[in-house]
């Protein structure tokens, strides 16, 4: 604590660059924040996904459909408890920009396989009985107003009905909670019956199974039982955990781990030689003063501490204001990327960064101190 | 008859050779200097000659290329760079042409710089600071930082900071090269004080008679050897 004002009359000899640098510093991490924030979302998709349940998709391509004569084999198959299924919709609300994640669904089947998603019963009875009925998430329906007994039209950019149109009308009669993780109410799920008999093409078709296992400790098992099951035929299966199969969906549209890493690594790489160029010409510009420091005792170690904490205040007071300011943004973001948060674990690794920053920042400058001759310096030579 | 004070410094076959580019320069050759104890000494010579050199020497801020350097009783020219840090901490304050004060603290936090390596608590370095702003006469600006202050005040405040660990001896390169007159008479005579009331060993680097004046010995370092310029008696 005794250094604290030569650390800080260090950092404040320069106040401009120094705020400069600072503020680079806190863009760095707003944006460190806010990327890992998103990655943390998907994340959170995959360590939300169940243990106990498979994901059985064409082995060409999980965009490839499975016959709904499937069903029924799968279900006779040892070790397996209960078998669902979906496709994917892809539509959008009015906007392309409006994006919504629609699943064609056996409401029977579906609802009982994910108690996670919380539906009042007569609103699913009520999806049941209503051949354009729709259920839909309570972020999804707080999105765009949505209310039971509104009728919505969604256009689909893969999907024409027989009649060649892509905008399908739905009844909204339902709306379900997932309270263990917001992100998951933003679905809007309706009836495959409607779907089937709608559509022009690939009709007896659905996109994946999802079977429910007995035990979770065979579900490895059961998943080789039901790949070997349809092995040879016209339509092979991949069976893989709820995991890996979200993981892979998730890498369909982006891998966001890699552009997450990327952007990081590249605004980093920056920041490095940003940082790296503040702390040596501070280094260099007081010279002078780093030899009076050494005449009057401080040591090589002590000087070599002092330059590498002034690093480390610069670096970490950056790093700590950029991770707030993007704790405080992720709120009014919540429309567009969902429910995120800055986890304990992402300001660590924030921390972590911003320790190592100042310690590849810090040290070439730090070392150059401690080969810096006291007597040639006083006579700035 | 007077008795025999005991050397604070001593310096025997003192050679010192510098490589500037491709040619070696031999600044002191062979030699020898013994500093009692409380005497004021005043380094004189033109510039080039090795003066400041030798005071290097003696600050422990270089190293002989050849020969002893002993000092408040320790073999400094065998220290390691660590150990010699802590040895100028504990014995030697420095006083500079260009003050060489840090420009960002006040005058109290640049005197607090040597206790910072002491293990002194908070409250007994700003006394010692405080004392120190007394002794130089700058009490009352010990919040100013040093663009602040005058040339005479920047220096007062270096000589405190100089002071503050109460060393063995005060080392002072070119103190008043960058005063005027009157202000470089006020600094040696504080000089003087300290050296005479609180027996302060003072060696003094200076070009300027009127300076080496206030010696009480006064040495010529001529092309790296040294010569008895007088033995000044004052009262």
């Amino acid at each position: 604590m005794k250094f604290l004002p030569l650390l800080w009359a260090g950092l404040w000899r320069k106040r401009t660059r120094t705020i400069f640098t600072l503020l680079s510093i806190v863009v760095a991490f707003v944006l460190f924040g806010m990327l890992q924030g998103v990655n943390a979302v998907f994340s959170n998709a995959l360590n939300a996904a169940a243990v106990d349940r498979l994901s059985v998709v064409s082995r060409i391509s999980f965009t490839e459909p499975l016959p709904f004569s499937y069903l029924a084999q799968i279900e006779s198959l040892p070790g397996v408890a209960a078998v669902a299924y979906q496709s994917w919709f892809g539509t959008y609300y009015q906007d392309p920009k409006n994006f919504v994640f629609s699943f064609p669904v056996d409401p029977v089947r579906f609802f009982p396989l994910y108690p996670e998603l919380q539906l009042p019963k007569d609103e699913l009875a009520a999806l049941v009985r209503t051949r354009t009925g729709a259920v839909v998430g309570r972020e999804l329906a707080r999105k765009y107003g949505w209310k039971i007994g509104d009728r919505v039209p969604l256009h689909s950019v893969i999907w024409t009905q027989a009649n060649g149109r892509s905008d399908w009308q739905f009844d909204i009669v339902g709306i379900y909670d997932a309270p263990n993780d917001p992100n998951q109410g933003i679905s809007f799920f309706f009836n495959h019956s409607y779907f089937d008999e709608a559509r022009s093409f690939s009709k007896g078709t659905v996109g994946w199974y999802v079977v429910k296992v007995k035990d979770p400790a065979q579900a490895m098992q059961v998943a080789a039982a039901i790949d070997r099951r349809f092995a040879n035929s016209p339509d092979e299966t991949k069976s893989q955990s709820e995991k890996e199969f979200t993981q892979a969906f998730i890498k369909q549209a982006a891998d966001i781990s890699f552009i997450v890493s990327s952007i990081l690594g590249a605004v980093f790489f920056t920041l490095l030689f940003l940082t790296g160029n503040t702390m040596m010409q501070s280094v260099r510009e007081r010279v002078p003063e780093l030899a009076v420091l050494k005449t009057l005792g401080f040591t090589d170690f002590a000087v070599v501490v002092l330059v590498l904490c002034e690093a480390l205040v610069l670096c970490l007071a950056g790093a700590l204001i950029g991770l707030a300011i993007a704790a405080g943004i992720f709120p009014a973001l919540k429309r567009v990327i969902g429910e995120a948060s800055l986890s304990w674990s992402i300001l660590g690794l924030g921390s972590a960064v911003a320790v190592l920053l100042a310690l590849v920042t810090g040290l070439p400058p730090a070392w150059r101190t401690t080969r810096l001759n006291i007597v040639d310096a006083l006579a700035d030579r | 008859m007077s008795a025999v004070v005991p050397a604070i410094a001593s310096l025997k076959n003192i050679v010192k050779r510098y490589t500037r580019g491709k040619q070696n320069i031999e600044v002191l050759h062979s030699l020898n200097l013994e500093i009692p104890d409380g005497e004021f000494l005043a380094l004189m010579g033109p510039s080039g000659s090795g003066k400041t050199t030798l005071l290097n020497l003696i600050g422990g801020l270089d190293r002989p290329t050849e020969g002893e350097v002993t000092v408040a009783g320790q073999r400094i020219d065998r220290l390691s760079g660590g150990a010699l840090a802590k040895w100028r901490a504990r014995h030697v304050g420095f006083v500079f042409q260009f003050y060489n004060l840090m420009p960002m603290l006040t005058a109290e936090r640049n005197i607090e710089l040597p206790l910072l390596l002491t293990s002194l608590s908070r409250a007994e370095r700003r006394k010692n600071v405080h004392a120190a702003l007394e002794i130089v006469g700058l009490a009352d600006r010990a919040t100013h930082k040093p663009s602040e202050l005058s040339g005479g005040e920047q220096q007062r405040v270096a000589i405190a900071r100089a002071l503050v660990a109460d060393p063995t001896l005060l080392v002072c390169d070119e103190p008043t090269g960058d005063l005027d007159r009157a202000t470089a008479d006020e600094i040696l005579g504080l000089l003087r004080t300290l050296n005479r009331e609180q027996h302060k060993t003072v060696i003094v680097v200076t070009h300027d008679q009127k300076a080496a004046d206030f010696a009480t010995r006064q040495l010529q370092v001529d092309k790296g050897s040294l010569t008895d310029v007088a033995a000044a008696s004052r009262p």
